[in-house]
């Protein structure tokens, strides 16, 4: 299975976004104007089905039977209350301008293209601006908690370095009260009959006849059933593939098998080098670690990053005087600090460890301290703001943060690349549309706190139910049922894959390959790359994935549940997937927001992007198993916002 | 770092429910495990499992996937105690220091008659969806809501509906019930929408329907017992249920039913 090392770069190529044109503010408005329509009544003649029922999924699956489409929704949990948008913490961006700071669509359009490194599409992210506000609109009237002032109206704060506080919150649990105000609307739907719900179902392919997406091949994750379903377009909302890392703070169950199987089906995958690293999560204590835990990047208003100044220091944090301490956020950025955005100080607590500064057990960690915030400002006005917090750190790490500092260190947390979508989101099959983190999107090459809420419910409430009617309406659709000779095809694939992993039998587990997998990208494609580390990495990926076909060790039965079963599919194509993130950062040789190129970088150490070369879109197509896939480029234009360098000295 | 040795190694001893499917007998399986006081209770049954897997053995299925204890997907009773010994803390947040070395830990499913097991610890919790599905939401139409704004809402009002909206439908407090009764969960969603002025509009349809809802499941009934609060992770109190008692009885008696009106 082993690819050849060359790649071949076609930049003849290029990839139509069907971007409107005109004026920058019109354009959504205009689009919608042109898009074709379905009649009222002709909408129940057409099945959407809905993978994954997250923000994205619940959102599109509800507003479409609302609609009158006919939807049939899948979820890999035992509810679609359970998807991984429910761990959002912080908040969702809106540009309401309720606190009259000078906020306005304009503004946070221009903040999320600059946030982004320049490597987003103007026309999508201005689009998610102005959808920003139906969308908290539409949140509280469905009665989503949102905190409040005394006065009654909706409270907002700054987030992430914002200049102006636009981030709607509820306390700190922002996505679990989102989702479950999109699971409300799409139950009202299941209620209705107008929405078919099928839970612990993972979608293991794609089937594509005559060019157009028509169906996928589910498994039943309780009977071991491989099941087949048709419709007329297929929306996909199966979130980011983060877990190619093995340890970030995604879900355990998140993967990239959907995306993934789309992407050997003929979407081509974009970015996928860009992932994003949080610098405030939870250190590992042991091999035995499963996940990283998230700590809202808010602690970093009041704590304090240090590290000692003596490599290799044992001491007790309390026994290092002031003097001996390394506030290295502080001395290296003066004017931001400990506040500087999520890449940069995620960098610098690596390049200290790197240097043998870092502390706890496994010297992978820096200090975030309170002591000066408590000693200011009190223990009560502390524990005010950040009491849950602290506690869920005492919880995890049997640390009191009030008496001694946190320890803290960089995770993989979000992941901007993924299927290329076309304005309309709809991916290179037609009839195939990608919806939140599962598509390459708007946040460029680094993404905003608080965007990431307002991105999967732009796409899912407001976005895709416009825009699939271009395809519907659009398109010459003949009827297709399960019995066409595609479905069968391809649901032998799809059976012989789980007979394979079966019939290994070898003698290490599939958690042990996902383990090395998970280093191998964390060393050589994690917060710093390099050439000659995603080389290796390169030869690595693939040995590691001859090994794990001649060795794995997958126990029991297709025909039942099977956890061990759906993991070791989950990890095999991780494996390949691999490969092409790999292949993206090497071949992007620049730096650019959460992608950061060592051989790239100013004389203070920040991303240096190479725009002349570098700003545009890398879209992957698969082209059959051993060859060497095909990167395609969309250009990049910037009309309304200057390219910068960004600098937070 | 005060308190935590680099070591922490405990030997632990579980007792853990199997059974391969609905309807199945069931039993206890005896299984020792090398632990380690920084994992979570998760982590180590990953440990048990990859073991198994080693020697050939069928691992334990259980439900689980943030590990940070927000989907409500875990759902373990640890000793007779659901999510374990820790007030207001998951299953996947409880940590191996909770126990001391040589603990011996009984570790069985959610227990209750409408949680039927799918396989070992894994059960099938899906009559809480079908109580949501029957009146949990304001139906509001994508497109069709005014200004967020133009509905103040007090604030002790808003923070009393988060309080309940927080819960996470793991559904402990049916596991904790002597009658495996859904009433705490039931009246969180409840309250959530009586609390808020959006929820005014279908506020009697809501909580008959979810009542009923709930009945049909064979959830049994309140009897002040209060364990689902002591089991709830998310500390959702059984004022609520108090809160649905008295919307339901407001409902049936001092309403005119529309139903009626319609026929």
């Amino acid at each position: 299975m082993a690819q050849d090392n060359t790649t071949r770069v076609s930049s003849a190529s290029t990839l139509d976004s069907k971007s409107p044109s005109g004026p920058m503010a019109e354009r959504w408005s205009k689009h919608k104007f042109d898009l074709k329509l379905v009649n009222p009544a002709n909408r129940r003649k057409f099945e959407i089905l809905v993978v994954g029922t997250g923000l994205a999924g619940a959102s599109a699956a509800a507003t479409l039977a609302e609609m009158g489409y006919n939807v049939k929704a899948f979820c890999i949990h035992d509810s679609p209350r359970r998807a991984h948008s429910i761990a959002a913490q912080g908040g969702i961006n809106a540009a309401k301008n309720y606190k009259n700071d000078g906020d306005s669509v304009h503004r946070l359009f221009y903040d999320t293209v600059k946030g982004g490194d320049y490597r987003s599409r103007e026309s999508n992210v201005h689009r998610l601006a102005e959808v920003s506000l139906q969308i908290i609109d539409q949140c509280v009237a469905q009665g989503v908690p949102f905190a409040r002032e005394y006065g009654g109206l909706l409270d907002n704060r700054s987030f992430g370095g914002a200049q102006v506080a636009r981030t709607f919150y509820a306390r700190g649990q922002t996505g679990q009260q989102l989702l479950l105000g999109a699971y409300s609307a799409l139950n009202r739907m299941i209620r209705a009959g107008r929405v078919k719900m099928l839970t612990r179902r993972e979608m293991l392919d794609l089937v594509v006849i005559d060019g157009v997406a028509r169906g996928i091949i589910t498994r039943n994750l309780t009977t071991g059933e491989v099941e087949r379903h048709a419709g007329h377009a297929v929306l996909l909302c199966t979130g980011g593939y983060g877990n190619v890392f093995y340890l970030s703070t995604n879900a355990k169950n998140s993967n990239v098998t959907a995306a993934w199987r789309a992407h050997r089906r003929g979407a081509y995958f974009a970015n996928p080098c860009y992932t994003q690293i949080h610098p405030t999560c939870i250190p590992r204590s042991g091999d035995y670690q499963s996940k990283l835990t998230l700590m809202s990047e808010s602690l970093r208003n009041d704590g304090r990053v240090w590290v000692p100044r003596k490599p290799h220091d044992e001491r007790a944090p309390a026994q290092i005087p002031d003097a001996e301490r390394y506030y290295f956020l502080e001395e290296r950025y003066p004017s931001f600090g400990n506040l500087v955005p999520r890449d940069v100080a995620s960098r610098n607590a690596k390049s200290v460890c790197d240097e043998g500064q870092g502390v706890g057990p496994s010297g992978e960690a820096v200090y975030l301290d309170f002591r000066d915030a408590i000693q200011r400002d009190s223990k009560t006005a502390v524990q005010s703001r950040y009491g849950n917090l602290f506690e869920m750190y005492e919880r995890i790490t049997g640390d009191d943060p009030y008496q001694t500092p946190m320890r803290i260190y960089p995770a993989v947390h979000y992941t901007m690349g993924g299927l290329w979508v076309d304005y309309n989101l709809e991916s290179t099959i037609p009839g195939l549309f990608v919806l939140g983190e599962a598509n390459f999107s708007d946040h460029g090459a680094n993404r905003l706190g608080a965007s990431a809420l307002m991105q999967g419910l732009a796409d899912g409430y407001f976005v895709v139910p416009a825009t699939v009617a271009s395809h519907l309406a659009g398109r010459a659709l003949p009827p297709v049922d399960t019995t066409h000779p595609a479905f069968q095809a391809i649901e032998a694939d799809a059976r012989g894959r789980l007979q394979m992993l079966l019939a290994v039998n070898g003698s290490r587990t599939v958690d042990d390959f996902h383990r090395v997998l998970g280093r191998t990208m964390w060393d050589k494609c994690g917060m710093a790359r390099n050439a000659a580390g995603l080389k290796s990495a390169l030869t690595d990926i693939q040995e590691l994935r001859a090994s794990f076909w001649q060795d794995v060790k997958v126990i029991g039965d297709p025909n039942t549940i099977n956890q061990d079963l759906e993991k070791a599919g989950r990890v095999a194509d991780f494996m390949e997937f691999a490969e092409l993130k790999v292949r993206d950062a090497l071949e992007r040789d620049e730096s650019c927001g959460g992608h950061f190129r060592e051989e790239h970088q100013t004389e203070e150490g920040e991303a240096k992007r190479d725009d002349e070369h570098f700003a545009h879109v890398a879209a992957w197509e698969y082209r059959g198993e051993g060859q060497a896939e095909v990167r395609h480029q969309e250009p990049l234009t910037f009309e309304e916002v200057k390219l910068t360098t960004r600098s937070y000295k | 770092m005060s308190g935590n040795s680099p070591h922490g190694a405990m030997n632990i001893t579980l007792d853990l429910w199997r059974q391969k499917g609905p309807g199945a007998p069931g039993h206890f399986e005896t299984h020792r495990v090398e632990a380690n006081e920084h994992m979570s209770f998760l982590e180590m049954l990953d440990v048990l499992n990859e073991r198994l897997v080693r020697e050939g053995h069928d691992p334990v299925a259980f439900d689980h996937d943030c590990r940070e204890g927000i989907c409500g997907s875990c759902a373990l009773t640890l000793d007779g105690k659901p999510h374990g010994p820790r007030a207001r803390t998951t299953v996947c947040q409880l940590h191996m220091r909770e126990y001391t070395d040589g603990a011996h830990i009984r570790v069985e499913p959610f227990r209750a008659l409408s949680f039927p097991v799918v396989k070992d610890l894994a059960v099938d919790r899906s009559a809480f969806d079908r109580i949501q599905q029957a009146g949990g939401y304001v139906s509001v139409n994508t497109g069709a809501a005014p200004d967020a704004n133009a509905l103040p809402i007090r604030k002790e009002s808003a923070d009393d509906a988060f309080d309940a909206a927080a819960c996470i439908g793991c559904g402990a407090c049916v596991a904790a019930c002597p009658n495996a009764s859904a009433m705490l969960f039931t009246a969180a969603k409840v309250s959530q929408f009586a609390l808020l002025p959006q929820g005014q509009p279908e506020r009697r349809e809501r909580v008959i329907a979810m009542v009923e809802q709930m009945d049909h499941e064979g959830f049994g009934n309140c009897t002040n017992h209060h364990e689902c609060e002591a089991a709830c992770p998310k500390a959702i109190s059984v004022t609520n249920i108090a809160r649905m008692n008295r919307e339901y009885m407001r409902a049936m008696l001092l309403e005119t039913p529309q139903a009626e009106t319609a026929g």
